[in-house]
């Protein structure tokens, strides 16, 4: 399957990287080569045969519906690039 | 002392020879006076260190030492240390100071260990040779014109130097074998589930999983014995009963069914490397083990499988990095969209972004079933393949690599460094144990033999390995480093 440059630019923008149209250039080609090595899959039948998640076949455990965290705030922001109050500050988003 | 394997230290510590003090402070030496040409760690922590080693000098004088007590080790730079620095090798956490400790890194404090610090690393492990640093590539101690491997790279070169007797791993997809292979070191990678996942920076989470590097398979088993078993804070770790790895290293190795994949030997295998890897066979064989070759029909899928995998669900895990929350962030963000996006754009090298991409183009919208599904598919085939293959025979052996440690810039184009790593990754994909041990070198570089075994085989594989290496003496041998000899 090919890639367009158009692909790129919307692989980024759902990934929220930021990308010149340069940069997207260099990457269809490198991407479009990498696919290119993945479609060799295509060869392959696998009619039937169960996608495999996870190499081992356990299930999720679950524990007691209790509540384990305390509140440590304070120390989980100490690494935030912005924050006051113990609230993250981001730009505007509502005018 | 630097020469020395853990066994061996934490014997000369027993006897008193040396204290844990004055043996960190001899590596803290080593380390200033060698790392800045070798680059293998990202951040030295010397004070930690040697508070770490005055707290097991009194514990061994209260009659109080464990197996490991007062031992150094190096850690991968992607375990969060509580209070150090953990860059994971990228720019976006170059003043990332994590809160809390991995599981792997609680553990081994607890047992007592010297922690000397932060290994270098590809970014956020992705990558073969360690020249995806943002940090600087690492040199190979063998051959300052060759790379260490990857994705463990500061890791497998520091144990190979002399400057940390062992060092924490992780694997990916080759990424504790393939180093160890490069540096001539033992390298474990451990059933996936078998050692938590808690706290170590996620890369591609069904296929990631820690493990030793260290001179012999004997230390590695020590090491093992701290940091695997069940952790409640990781779903995927596997509640199952830890044996003492040490306990079967001595067993014999007569009647051992050795099976060679015939794929692991075909085009692409250097003659020199394939060679080194029949002798280390020939010997299994006059150790009593039988030998038969055996088919892993589905190998050549393994690399393009794991490339829709592994980027999936490194796209996936790599959007915390938001600039919010902690890592690097924009200068003057006009607004959220541009702060996530430039935050991403400035922090993220080059390799990294390339996954990204390709991981958020196969899940998007109307490739998902042709990639993604298509792969996990291809994946229970070539896990099928291992399970088949290990009803007739008790272990697999192979080279680690098609080739020896390449030269630091040889591969420029990323197809082509992915292809090396065509004799790991479907290892990480069947989820099954791996471990690389030091058989014999090529032009001055060292060859990894691999060893797989079925799930949860670890004690057995280290069995295999250690018997080895006390029929040959390649895991002895020293590089000799360009410093040290003027």
């Amino acid at each position: 399957m090919a890639l367009e440059h158009a692909d790129v630019l919307r692989a980024a923008h759902l990934a929220r990287l930021g990308l010149s149209d340069e940069e997207a250039a260099h990457y269809q080609d490198d991407l479009g080569r990498i696919l290119e090595m993945v479609d060799q899959l295509q060869a392959l039948d696998t009619e039937g045969v169960a996608p495999l998640a996870h190499p081992l076949d356990t299930t999720q455990r679950l524990r007691a519906d209790e509540v384990t965290e305390s509140d440590q705030r304070d120390r989980f922001q100490r690494c935030a690039p912005a924050v006051e109050q113990g609230l993250y500050l981001v730009p505007r988003v509502v005018e | 002392m630097h020469d020395k394997t853990l066994t061996e230290l934490a014997a000369s510590l027993e006897a008193g020879e040396f204290t844990s003090r004055e043996l960190t402070e001899h590596l803290l030496a080593r380390i200033a006076r060698l790392d800045g040409e070798l680059n293998s760690f990202i951040t030295v922590t010397p004070e930690r260190a040697l508070a770490d080693a005055d707290a097991a000098d009194a514990a061994r004088a209260r009659g109080e030492a464990g197996p490991l007590t007062g031992l150094p080790v190096a850690i991968k730079d992607l375990f969060c240390t509580e209070g150090v620095l953990t860059t994971a090798g990228s720019k976006m956490l170059a003043n990332f100071v994590s809160p809390y400790d991995a599981t792997v890194v609680e553990r081994l404090k607890a047992a007592g260990t010297v922690s000397l610090g932060k290994a270098n690393l590809d970014e956020f492990a992705m990558g073969s040779s360690n020249e995806n640093s943002a940090f600087g590539a690492v040199k190979n101690p063998w051959d300052a014109s060759a790379v260490p491997g990857g994705s463990s790279g500061g890791s497998a070169a520091a144990v190979a130097a002399g400057l940390a007797p062992a060092a924490m791993g992780t694997d990916t997809g080759g990424s504790i074998r393939q180093p160890a292979a490069f540096c001539g070191i033992t390298g474990l990678k451990p059933t996936y589930g078998r050692v938590s996942r808690w706290g170590i920076i996620a890369y591609a989470s069904s296929l990631d999983q820690a493990g030793p590097m260290a001179r012999t398979a004997e230390d590695c088993a020590l090491l093992m014995n701290a940091i695997a078993g069940h952790d409640h804070r990781d779903s995927t770790s596997v509640a199952r009963g830890v044996p003492d790895y040490t306990e079967e290293l001595g067993a014999p190795l007569a009647g051992l069914k050795i099976g060679l994949p015939v794929e692991h030997f075909g085009d692409g295998l250097d003659p020199a490397v394939e060679a080194a890897v029949r002798e280390a066979v020939a010997v299994y064989e006059s150790l009593g083990a039988t030998v038969r070759e055996v088919s892993l029909p589905h190998t050549h899928y393994a690399i393009p499988a794991y490339y829709v995998i592994a980027p999936a669900e490194a796209s996936s895990n790599l959007s915390r990095y938001d600039g919010v929350r902690f890592g690097h962030r924009c200068k003057a963000p006009s607004d959220l969209i541009d702060l996530y996006k430039r935050s991403r754009a400035e922090g993220f090298g080059e390799e990294v972004k390339r996954r990204i991409l390709i991981g958020t183009h196969t899940l998007s919208e109307g490739f998902f079933d042709a990639y993604y599904k298509k792969a996990q598919q291809v994946r229970r085939l070539i896990r099928q393949d291992f399970l088949d293959a290990f009803e007739e025979v008790d272990v697999l052996m192979g080279p680690a690599s098609p080739t020896p440690a390449f030269d630091l810039g040889a591969k420029k184009d990323p197809v082509s460094m992915y292809l090396q790593d065509i004799y790991t990754i479907a290892v990480n994909l069947a989820g099954i144990p791996g471990v690389s041990v030091p058989a014999g070198f090529v032009k001055g570089r060292p060859v990894g033999l691999q060893i797989l075994g079925t799930h949860f085989a670890e004690q057995r594989l280290l069995n295999v390995a250690h018997q080895y290496q006390q029929a040959t003496d390649w895991h002895l041998r020293r590089p000799e480093l360009a410093e040290e000899t003027t």
